[in-house]
This record gives C-alpha cells, structure tokens and sequence, in this order.
C-alpha cells in the first residue's frame, strides 16, 4: 500500500485508470484542468485514448460512443461546462449507458468565478437534465475520498447502467493530501448489451426513442425501478460524534469538513454537536436523518449556497424538528470558527427555549 | 436471338405510389392502381401487355424496396 | 423465373418505411445496405442515427444502431470508433443535424480525421418538424419560417458544409451526388462504397452528401421534386468529387 501526496484533480484521474478507465473526453475549464492533464498524460501509457474535445457538448456524446461499445469512459469539467453535459447525461440515463462524470464545483451562475462552490447540487442531484431520470452522485470530502468514490463510481455506472456523477469542488480539486489508491484492474468482464456489429446474430439497437408513448412509459417505469434497487443498496452517508449529539450539523464534501473542524471546537467547550455527512447525494440518506430527528433538538444545514441539499434535509426531517441553514454561494469559502459561532448561536437559542 | 421473359411483381403493401418508377421505365410496365393498399396508397402496378426489358430502373429510383425483377 | 433483385440482407425485411412518398431516405438506407453488404463490413457495421425524419432508421437498417442527441452523430461516431477501431462506423445525418446544431462537432471531427463515413442528406429544409429553414435552404426558397423565401439579409446564404469540409487534410474522401435517377443513383452508390473503403483502409474521414427529394415539404410531385434538384438544387450545390485525399493507385 503505497501512499502518495497528490492533488484531487490527478486523483480523479489516477483513480479512473486503475478502475479500468480506458477513455476520456473532455474540454478544458478551471478549476479541474489537472484532470485532463493527468489523463493525457497517462490514460495513453495505460493503453487508453485520451481526446480533448472541441466542446463538452462533444466530450459527453463521445463518452456515448465509447459506452455504447462496453468501454470505461469518464468526462469531466467544472459547473458551467456541466451545463452543457446535460443533454448528454439525459441521452445516457435513456439509453442505459455507464459512465462516469466529474464536477469540479465552482462559483455560479453564469460564469460565476473559478472558486470553490456547492452550488450544482440541484442540477446533480435533479437529474439535470431533459426528462423523468436520476444520477447516482457521490460527493468527496477528501483526496483520499475522491480516489475511493471515483473508483466505486465505475462500479456502480456498470452494475446499474446509468450515468454516475461525482460531485466534487475547486478546494477539493485543487488540495493535495496523502492518498492509498485502490488496486488497478486488469481486466474488466465483457459487457454483454454492448454494441460490437451484429456479428452472426441479429442487429441490436440502442435508442431512447419509440413513437409508441406506451413503449416509452414502460421504459420510464423500468428506469424507476432500477433508481429504487440503487437507493436500496448504494446510499452512503458518514456520522461523526452524534450518539450523544443535542445539535446536529448536515453538510457535505469539503464543507463537512469545515463543519467537523467547528465541531472539535464547540465539543471543547462541552457542546453536544455532531455531524451527519451525506456521501451519496443521490440517493439522499434520508433515513438516518429522519432517526436521528427524533433524538435531537436542531439540525444546522451548512452548504456552500444558498441552500439546495437543505430541500432534502426539510423532506426528511418532515417539520418534526427545527432545522436552521447557514450558506455561503458563490465562491465564498466558510471557515470552522465562523461555523462554530453559527453551532453556539444555535445552541443557545436552544437552551433559552 | 430468343428474348429473355421477364416480370414485375409490386410488394403492393410496401408501395406508396410515388409513380418514380413508372416515370423512369420506358416501356410503360407500370401503372397507378384504382385500388388502395393498407398504407392508403394507390399503389402500382404492372400494365397489361407491355413488356419489361429488366433493366432494373425501376428498382434502382424505388425508394421503398417495392419491386421486384423476375427474369427466366 | 429467377429474383433479379433480392432483397439487400442489412435492410430488415418486411418492414414499411415511414418515409413520405418519393422521398430519398429510402434509397439512401438501400444504397448503404448494399454498400456495406459489397464491402463485407455490415457484421461490422454500427450506424449513427440521427435525429430528423431518419430517427427510427434503425427500423429499416439490419446493423447495429445507436441513437444520437440532435446534431451531435459525429461525435457519437468519434467516442464509438476511439473505442473500437476495428468497427465500421456510419454517422448517418441531415442537413439541419450535420450543419447546423452539428456543425462545431462535424467540423472537428473531420478536421481530426476520425475515421468513419458521415452521409449527409441535404433535401433544404428540416423534414421532420414540417419544413422549417434549414442551414442549405435556398436563397428565395420559401419554407414555413421563410414565408416569402429566404433572403441572404436575414438568414445569411446556403451553407456549403462539404465543402468546406473537403478543405480539412484530414478528410480523404468528399463528395456531393444525387438520388434523383437511375444513372444519379448507380453514380451515388459509387460515391458511398469509395467514401466507405476509404474509412476500411484507415484514411480518416469520409463524407456523401446526398441532394436528397423531399417533395411534400417542398409541395411537389416527386417527379417535379426530381427536376427540381436537377435545376435549381444542384445549381447551388453542384455534384461531383469535392476531396480524393487516397493513395493513387501506381
């Protein structure tokens, strides 16, 4: 087990080739460029190909290509240029192609600044784009997460042929930290639908589109029920210190981890903070939420926007307790003491009621 | 020199009555039918009496796989 | 008596088209069946589908089909051939697909080289949606968003995107034919096996235009629609070899 100190960006990448990632097409945007790099750089020596594309419109739809013919193919690109993936996400939740797309966050909307944001959250977790469909999204906290979630994303894009997104950010990206990467894969089990030419068999066909509305009803239900077995089997989530917890903060990727710095601090003056850490996004755990409510007095949402994941939070907190949001959008990077100031407030407020 | 025998035959279903065959065959073999097929077209058909040379034209200009050559 | 013209095997049998009467979708799907047939690549074959009146081109071509986003084939086509080079690959496109919202990825891809074959149906107007303006639509040819023709002030000229594809090194073969016949058709069948040996012999990119009848949008008889491509349609986009980039034989 060799541990390395690398960046999140190279991290995606390195994590991609040893999960049998053979290609990669991308256009350059900040702040994830070093992903691009490292793949140019390395996908080819590892008998990959690697293409930067003239848009991320074209990167996604080569990404189709390549899964349709049962390659391990991942895109990536920061908030804007995921924008402009998402007509392509949609085509592969409808043709049931794996693949793996990353989103290095940053300031929106428009074109917004190139700093840390967690403002996409909608939009990834939403579906995105056209149409009646989901994505599995895992959300780093860590250089040594993103490898790991990286690696898991592939699998799941196989295992439930769907678009897998890993929703990262510019401070994750941009950080190096030590990091233990998985064992590379060498040989991956053939994919039976993939197109190859009909060969001696008969011709097979991918498409989302039938004129028989009943076809495409039927289909959608299929998709739904495949989005019930992931959120069955594959939703993720981390708790830290909320067995005694009165005051719980929901947060994720790298504003969990501003949030576990504000919890070390208000535990030292004898605050019974926790923190519950969504890994995967979609499917959202709402379930230790919706336990945990009963046991508490207040949730803290902290999220780098405006307050998009604290939708999910108020679903599944369904008014049975008060949940109190505290959001920094557009590119601001919160700090563990201004948190923590935020965690005795409301602890406060608590107590005097 | 004996001459070769040769025949149409119109998938009639597949047929939407376009009349480019019948435009490009210079013998006149094929003709618009009274009658409508299951897509509601006036298909067409082989005229009586006129001979086909099977010079393939008509099969070459169909845009729906309509006909079929027959030769002896 | 004996079947002179079987039926081609990579066209599904027993299957009515969609298209209208006297449209040139059709010929065009038997013209590449038999192509891919000649060539003995159609159990190799992935063709590109696109969106437009050949959507459901996988009803009628026996070969394996994928669907692609509006406009963006050529790279669907790029990402399948990256993958699997040994395919062959079709992106099968009109002219509203490859040369307007496909314009940026049939430029690059063709500037790149990859190695598949694009045809391209240019009939001048958006089929599907009912005969809107389409990027190769005449000046002064009316259709239902240019009511009184297209004027170059508002709209700009006809777009000649295979010619200035032709221009790219890595294009190695280009041509603009026609299915308004039975010598156009013979000459067009020609046009796509070159375009398609080109892509088997590694060359790069290959791309068919086809001026291709589209008589309802155009409210005419498919005999007139016809002698329409012979005398205006063609006069703005004239046929002929527009790029031979292969080895000549010594």
């Amino acid at each position: 087990m060799n541990k390395e100190f690398m960046s999140g960006n190279h991290s995606f990448g390195e994590a991609a080739i040893r999960a049998g990632c053979k290609h990669y097409f991308g256009y350059p945007i900040t702040p994830q460029n070093e992903l691009g790099e490292y793949m140019s750089e390395h996908l080819p020596k590892a008998g990959g190909v690697f293409l930067q594309s003239e848009s991320e419109t074209a990167a996604i739809n080569m990404v189709e290509g390549a899964s349709a013919v049962g390659a391990r193919v991942m895109t990536s690109s920061s908030s804007p240029g995921i924008s402009l993936k998402q007509e392509g996400i949609s085509y592969l939740a409808g043709l049931e192609l794996p693949a793996v797309i990353v989103n290095v966050m940053r300031g929106g909307p428009g074109l917004g600044d190139i700093s840390a944001a967690q403002g996409d959250y909608f939009q990834a977790t939403r579906g995105g784009g056209h149409g009646d469909y989901r994505t599995p999204v895992y959300a780093p906290a860590s250089v040594q997460e993103i490898a790991d979630l990286t690696y898991k994303a592939f699998d799941t894009a196989d295992k439930y042929r769907t678009p897998v997104m890993v929703l990262s950010d510019g401070l994750i990206g941009q950080m190096k930290e030590p990091v233990v990467f998985p064992k590379k894969i060498e040989k991956l089990p053939e994919k039976e639908w993939a197109l190859r030419g009909m060969g001696s068999g008969p011709s097979r066909l991918m498409a989302s589109f039938h004129i028989d509305p009943a076809v495409i009803e039927r289909h959608n239900w299929k998709l739904f029920r495949k989005y019930q077995e992931i959120e069955k089997n594959e939703t993720m989530y981390e708790t830290y210190m909320t067995d005694d917890a009165d005051i719980i903060a929901i947060a994720y990727g790298c504003t969990a981890r501003i949030a576990k710095g504000a919890i070390k601090r208000v535990r030292k003056d004898g605050i019974k903070a926790g923190l519950i850490r969504p890994i995967t996004l979609w499917p959202f755990p709402s379930q230790i939420i919706k336990d945990t409510a009963s046991k508490i007095k207040k949730y803290i949402v902290f999220e780098m926007s405006t307050g998009q994941m604290l939708d999910d939070v108020l679903l599944a907190v369904e008014g049975r307790i008060k949940v109190q949001f505290h959001g920094r959008p557009g590119g601001a990077i919160p700090t563990p003491a201004e948190f923590a100031r935020i965690i005795y407030r409301e602890y406060q407020l608590e107590s005097k009621s | 020199m004996s001459k070769t025998k040769n025949k149409v035959v119109i998938r009639t279903e597949y047929c939407k009555g376009c009349g480019l065959c019948a435009a490009v065959c210079k013998k006149g073999v094929l003709q618009t039918s009274e009658n409508l097929n299951k897509q509601g077209y006036y298909y067409m058909e082989p005229a009586e009496g006129a001979e086909c040379t099977g010079c393939m034209s008509c099969t070459l200009v169909c845009p729906d796989l309509a006909i079929e050559v027959y030769s002896e | 008596m004996k079947l002179k013209n079987p039926w081609p095997i990579y066209f599904k049998k027993d299957v009515e088209t969609h298209y209208c009467p006297g449209c040139g979708h059709g010929i065009v799907h038997r013209l590449i069946s038999e192509a891919v047939e000649e060539l003995d690549v159609g159990k190799r074959t992935i063709c590109v589908n696109p969106a437009g009146c050949a959507v459901i081109a996988y009803n009628y071509l026996n070969v394996d089909c994928i669907e692609s986003a509006h406009g963006r084939g050529t790279a669907v086509a790029t990402g399948l051939k990256r993958a699997r080079p040994d395919l062959f690959v079709i992106s099968y496109q009109g002219d509203g697909d490859l040369a307007a919202i496909g314009t940026a990825e049939t430029i690059h891809s063709a500037n790149r080289g990859e190695c598949f074959t694009a045809v391209l149906i240019n009939n001048a107007v958006y089929g599907m949606t009912g005969g809107q303006m389409a990027p190769t639509t005449l000046l002064s040819q009316k259709t239902t968003t240019t009511p009184t023709g297209r004027t170059s002030g508002n709209d700009g000229y006809p777009l000649h995107i295979t010619d200035v594809v032709a221009t790219f090194k890595g294009v190695a073969y280009a041509e603009r034919v026609a299915v308004n016949g039975p010598a156009a058709v013979q000459r067009a069948k020609k046009a796509l096996k070159n375009a398609f040996q080109a892509q088997i012999d590694g060359l790069g990119y290959s791309i068919i235009e086809v001026l291709s009848p589209c008589p309802v949008n155009w409210k005419m008889s498919p005999i007139e629609a016809w002698k329409w491509i012979d005398d205006v349609l063609s006069k703005e986009f004239p046929l002929g070899v527009l790029a031979d980039r292969r080895p000549k034989a010594v």
